[in-house]
This record gives C-alpha cells, sequence and structure tokens, in this order.
C-alpha cells in the first residue's frame, strides 16, 4: 500500500466506491424489474458508478481528440462505452469501464511492483563513505571523496570507492557485484572493488577513482541504460498498435453496420457487437507485458553478476548457436605455472636455474612463471649475454657456459640431439641445453579454469570453437580436453577478427554468434561478434564499453546462464503475444456466433477475459526476474 | 548534454512510445527514449537551449498523457 503513487491511491478508492455502488446495481438490473424503469431514470443511475470509475477516461479521450490524438484507447472505451449507454445496456456499460479501470489499475501495481524489485536487487549504492579528514574520520557523501584520499571501511558496510587496501585485513563479499558467493579475501596492498559488502574486520583504503568512475557507479548506469534500450520485438509491438488499433475500429464498423444494412438483421444486436470487439480491442495486454518481460530478465542476470546491456541483447543471446571463445583468461586462467621439470643431466634446481636465468629478462607469462618456479632470487651477473631467437627461444651466456632455452625447433637448429618426452604434454615444453649438450625439459602449463569443461558440455549443441595465439599443440591439447567442436591456433589479434568474420559468414541463417573474451586486446573481435561477451570486467573498462554483454565474475559458466535467462525471456514474451492474440480471437469468434446464433452478445464478459488475459499475462512477465540456481 | 528523468503516473506503454516520438521531432533534440517500465525520459539536447527544449518537451508530454509529470530535478 504504501508504495502507491497519489494517483494510484485515488484510483483505488473510486474503484472501491464505484464497486459497492455498481454491484447492487448490476444484480438488480438483471431481474426483470429493469424493464419497468424508464430508460430516464435507469441511465442517470447507472452513470454514477460509470462516471465514479471512469470520468478520467471520458476527459483524457476527450482532450485526446482536441490534441489530434484519436484511436487510443481511452476514445475506445468511451465509444464502447457510451454506445452501450446508447443501445440501453447500462450494467454492462459500467461493468465494462469498471473492469476497464481494475485492469489498468493491476498492471500499474504490478509494473511498480517489477520495478521496485529489480531497483532493490541492484541495491549497490554506497550511502556514504567514511573519509579521512585531518584526525578523524568523517561520514561523507561518495561524491566528496577525492582520489588518495584514505576511507574506513567498518565491517558489515558496504566499500563506497574503488581503491587499495592499505592496513587492515577481511573478507568481502561480492555477491551483488557478481553473483558469487564465496567471499574474498584482502590484505594491505590488495584492490577493494566498491559494491562489495565488507564482511569481518575494518579497512582503511587508498581511493584509486572518483566516485562518477567506480565500479559500483559504472554498474548502475549500465543497469539503468540497459533497462531503456529496446528489443525488437518490442518495437514491434508498438509498431503493432499503431496499426491493429485501426483495424478493430474498422473491423468493429463494418460488424455493427453491414449486417443491419445489408441483410436486413437487428441493429441494436449487431451495434452491441461491434462495441464488444472494441472492448476487446485494447492490446494492453503485450504492450505491457513484453517489456516488463525483458525489463525482469535484465534484473534477474544483473543480479547473478550478468550485465546485458539492453533488451535486443536478449534476443540476440538466445538465438546463439556459435560460441567463439578466445582461450586465455576465459577458459584458462592466463596465469602460467611449472608443473613438470625433466631434467637430463643435471639437477632438477639447476634446470630451472638454468631457465630462469636465461629469460630473466623476458617479461613473457612464460618467462615469469619461469622465475616464479624457481623461488630464489637470480643473481643478473652471472648472467652475461641474452640473445633472442624469435618463434624459438633464447641463446645465454650464464657463468661463462652456453645455455640454449627454447623449443624443438631452437634445438634442433643448434643441432642438440634429444629423446622427446614420452609423458603428454598439456602445456608448453621449454627445452634446454648447456653447451651443446641436452640438459632436460620444463613443461609449463595454462590452467584450465574448474568449470570450463562443464560450460562447454553444457553448451552443446552448439557449435564451440576456441582461437588463441598458442601454438598448435597446446590449443589442440586444450580443445580436445574441453571436447571444443574447431580450433584455429597461433592467430594474430587481427587474424581472430578475419575467422570470426568467416564464421558469420557461415553460420547457419537465423542464428546469432557469440564471442567470449577477457576484454584484453579484444574490443574489435567482441563489437564484430552478433554478441560480444567480456568476462571478468570487475575494473576493466574497456571491456565494459566494447561488449555487448559483461561477465562480471571470470567464471566461463555463467555464459551458460545467460542464455539460459535469454530463452526464459524468449518463451515468455512468445507465451504472453501467442496467448493474448488467442484470447482476443477466440472472445470475438465466440461472441460473432453467440450474436448469429442467439442475437446476443457478452460485452461484460469479454471484458472480463480480456482483464483476465492482461493480469495473467503481467504476472507470467515477472517470472522473468527469477533465476533458478543449478 | 544528455540528462535523465523521472516521470511519475506514466500509465500506458504505447503513450510512452508516442511520447518519444513526439520528443524527438523537437527541434535541437538528438536523442530521446521514454521507458515505460524504468518511468524514466533520457534525453540528450542542444546545451545552449536545453532548457527552452525542455520546456517543449513537457508540453508534448502533456499532450499525449495530460496526467503524467516530469520530475524537473
Amino acid at each position: 500500500m504504501k508504495h502507491l503513487t497519489r494517483k494510484q491511491k485515488k484510483m483505488l478508492i473510486r474503484l472501491i466506491v464505484a464497486g459497492i455502488i455498481f454491484v447492487p446495481l448490476f444484480i438488480i438490473g438483471h431481474t426483470h424489474v429493469m424493464h419497468d424503469v424508464p430508460w430516464y431514470v435507469a441511465a442517470p443511475i447507472f452513470a454514477v458508478p460509470y462516471l465514479i470509475a471512469g470520468y478520467d477516461v471520458l476527459r483524457k479521450a476527450f482532450l485526446n481528440i482536441l490534441h489530434g490524438q484519436i484511436f487510443d484507447e481511452n476514445f475506445l472505451m468511451c465509444i464502447a462505452t457510451l454506445g452501450a449507454f446508447a443501445v440501453g445496456e447500462y450494467p454492462e456499460a459500467g461493468e465494462v469501464m469498471l473492469l476497464y479501470q481494475l485492469g489498468e489499475f493491476l498492471q500499474a501495481l504490478a509494473v511498480g511492483k517489477s520495478r521496485r524489485n529489480i531497483t532493490e536487487l541492484m541495491d549497490i549504492r554506497p550511502d556514504y563513505a567514511n573519509a579521512l579528514r585531518g584526525e578523524e574520520f568523517v561520514r561523507v557523501s561518495p561524491d566528496e571523496v577525492a582520489v588518495g584520499d584514505i576511507i574506513l571501511v567498518k565491517p558489515g558496510e558496504k566499500v563506497p570507492l574503488d581503491g587499495v587496501v592499505t592496513e587492515g585485513t577481511t573478507n568481502v563479499d561480492t555477491a551483488a557485484l557478481t553473483g558469487e558467493s564465496l567471499p574474498r579475501v584482502l590484505n594491505a596492498g590488495d584492490e577493494i572493488v566498491s559494491g562489495c559488502i565488507n564482511m569481518s574486520g575494518a579497512v582503511k583504503c587508498r581511493v584509486t577513482k572518483p566516485y562518477g568512475e567506480s565500479t559500483v557507479a559504472k554498474i548502475l548506469e549500465l543497469v539503468e541504460n540497459a533497462s531503456m534500450g529496446k528489443a525488437k520485438s518490442e518495437n514491434f509491438i508498438t509498431r503493432f498498435s499503431k496499426y491493429y488499433t485501426p483495424i478493430v475500429v474498422i473491423i468493429a464498423l463494418l460488424l455493427g453496420a453491414v449486417p443491419p444494412l445489408f441483410f436486413g438483421q437487428d441493429v441494436g444486436t449487431w451495434v452491441k457487437l461491434a462495441l464488444t470487439c472494441l472492448v476487446i480491442s485494447c492490446p494492453c495486454a503485450l504492450v505491457i507485458s513484453v517489456p516488463l518481460t525483458f525489463f525482469g530478465g535484465i534484473g534477474g542476470a544483473a543480479r547473478k553478476g550478468i550485465l546485458i546491456k539492453g533488451a535486443n541483447r536478449i534476443e540476440e543471446l538466445a538465438r546463439v548457436q556459435t560460441v567463439v571463445f578466445d582461450k586465455t583468461g576465459t577458459l584458462t586462467n592466463g596465469r602460467f605455472s611449472v608443473t613438470v621439470v625433466h631434467p637430463d643431466s643435471i639437477s632438477e634446481e639447476e634446470l630451472l636455474y638454468l631457465a630462469a636465468a636465461a629469460e630473466c629478462y623476458s617479461d613473457h607469462p612464460i618467462s615469469r612463471s619461469l622465475a616464479l618456479a624457481y623461488k630464489k632470487e637470480i643473481d643478473r651477473t652471472q648472467v652475461q649475454s641474452v640473445e633472442e631467437i624469435a618463434g624459438h627461444g633464447v641463446d645465454a651466456v650464464i657463468g661463462g657456459k652456453r645455455v640454449l632455452v627454447g623449443n624443438e625447433k631452437l634445438m634442433r637448429a643448434q643441432n642438440v640431439t634429444f629423446a622427446p618426452c614420452k609423458h603428454v604434454h598439456h602445456g608448453t615444453v621449454v627445452h634446454v641445453a648447456l653447451d651443446g649438450v641436452y640438459a632436460g625439459h620444463v613443461e609449463i602449463c595454462d590452467e584450465l579454469k574448474p568449470d570450463a569443461s562443464d560450460t562447454i558440455r553444457l553448451l552443446k549443441p552448439r557449435k564451440t570453437v576456441i582461437l588463441t595465439g598458442d601454438r598448435e599443440s597446446v590449443g589442440k591439447e586444450v580443445a580436445s580436453r574441453l571436447g571444443v567442436d574447431e580450433v584455429h591456433c597461433g592467430l594474430l589479434p587481427a587474424e581472430k577478427v578475419q575467422k570470426v568474420e568467416e564464421y558469420l559468414v557461415s553460420k547457419p541463417q537465423g542464428t546469432a554468434l557469440a564471442f567470449v573474451g577477457d576484454g584484453i586486446n579484444d574490443a574489435p573481435v567482441l563489437s564484430r561478434a552478433d554478441v560480444g561477451i567480456a568476462m571478468g570486467a570487475l575494473g576493466s573498462d574497456a571491456a565494459i564499453e566494447a561488449a555487448d554483454i559483461v561477465l562480471m565474475d571470470d567464471k566461463p559458466s555463467a555464459i551458460v546462464t545467460a542464455i539460459r535467462i535469454a530463452k526464459k525471456v524468449r518463451g515468455i514474451v512468445r507465451q504472453n503475444v501467442i496467448f493474448s492474440l488467442a484470447v482476443k480471437i477466440g472472445i470475438l469468434v465466440f461472441e460473432l456466433a453467440s450474436t448469429s446464433s442467439v442475437g446476443h452478445s457478452h460485452m461484460g464478459l469479454a471484458a472480463f477475459a480480456d482483464v483476465g488475459v492482461l493480469v495473467l499475462a503481467v504476472l507470467n512477465a515477472t517470472r522473468a526476474l527469477r533465476v533458478k540456481e543449478r | 548534454m544528455k540528462k535523465t528523468f523521472e516521470l511519475e503516473d506514466l500509465d500506458c506503454a504505447h503513450c510512452a512510445a508516442k511520447m518519444e516520438e513526439g520528443i524527438r521531432k523537437l527541434d535541437g533534440v538528438t536523442s530521446a527514449t521514454v521507458s515505460y517500465i524504468a518511468q524514466k525520459l533520457v534525453i540528450e539536447a542542444d546545451d545552449a537551449r536545453f532548457d527552452e527544449i525542455m520546456k517543449e518537451v513537457v508540453k508534448v508530454c502533456r499532450k499525449v498523457e495530460p496526467d503524467c509529470r516530469i520530475l524537473l530535478k
């Protein structure tokens, strides 16, 4: 009750008053008493509840005609009910007006409720920040905190701004942003993201971004804009009602005029059918339920850490039959680690040392993983010279000895004899030779994400493709382990765009192609695909900009959830369109049959069915908000 | 300049569509979206004449839906 606007409260009172007056009149009206009451008594009595319930409809219709806006639902309702008065069907006129207003009222309630639900779901807007001012922490609006300021976040509070923890340790709950329920542990030096909820300890943070550029402000803006973008089916409905209403009016005119004029039928009977036709002509159920469904879908997805930038993206997503992945950072962690150390002639530690030392000047992820695996500090003075051989590896001199570190090609080029390792390679193999003699090899793997193979399995029967800059053996290995259909390796970023374009041409008609990337270096591909999905976007602006769908967490399984939500939304929209149209056509046929056989149509019944359809369609639409856990 | 306004008592979805159409036709308006569901108007218009344009916008809304109010902040 407390959420009603002034107008809605007034409407509720009017409905109740009109109902109390109307119901006894309606019952009397259906007895034979009415036949003896002259029209100049009956009409004014029935006009009382009619006007209480519907005076604003009359007013609006009148104003709209003055403004040159005819053919809206107010106009239709006026003609239908005033027409009913004219042919002496007073109870019907009141009933239709009451039901129409009741339907409008319920629909306004339902929409308001959905809007509130979604706003509550997205309740991540911080109200205040505890900023250090002089010696003390003072509560200020997040807008007033500058970059570099120190803020205090107490347990139970929302993190108001993006920053870096300077003091303290805590767990933060990122569920509102990512849908991930496992808390994240943060220590001094870690980044802290606005919109999370601080769970355990008080931490001090140095602010790194002004509020307007913070994660929380960006997400809120995104969600708000998303609900403004219109889907094709939404536009279709608006266009549809533009033609639909005039068509219905013409049909009604024909129904009211042709049988009496040309076939000598009773005028009153057919005019009443024509009015009934007007009553059911209002396309409200469609016009309301379709955008409501999309809105619910966007809200439900946002709750799961999936930001969908607009209703049209939902439609595309539901049609996805080809999913192209960029491998690193989406299906794999993009963090390399040494998994196997196989020395041939020296100790494990020495092998790691040689590999790490030779690569110590490189910033490549593989080089960093070698340094990480060696653990100890590398004495760079020992590395006398390093020459990088593109596509092969490095040729270095360490401690006076010549060290070759690289792939098989390098070993062959330098005539180092080695026995290929018999173990299965999941990753990249780095061979080491010392003074021209094979010393052993190290294997480095990019770990698969835990839910990567489930994701691929659940995406079936959709076609899945991996595009990677990695070499053939690594790409193929990952593809076969995950069960991905096709894989293209050794691609430069520009070639990835080309590949995606090839798939766009060859994809089956009427389906869509989704590209999933980690948002780094793949903005061109993200924008080229029908649906660009950026993963792990907490903090990455470029990805948020370029993608159609942003997954806040870095779990690929969210793609499956997103597609499921999209298909559900599409399903609900279809159900509502088919259901409402079927009921309307059904009523029309029934009334037509009833009029031509027994000479009687049921205007009130038609209005009742129409409101029923509206309520059911709106209730069905609100289902889109709920996303089932799997 | 792009601005968002809340709408109160916008009661029908195709009124929203009509408003949108009308606002877009106004001189100086670059883009406009009226969402029935969000009860919001997002408008992008000429900076210099923004207030003037908003007066026109209010007129258009009144014409389509007499009860609807634009909450001008």
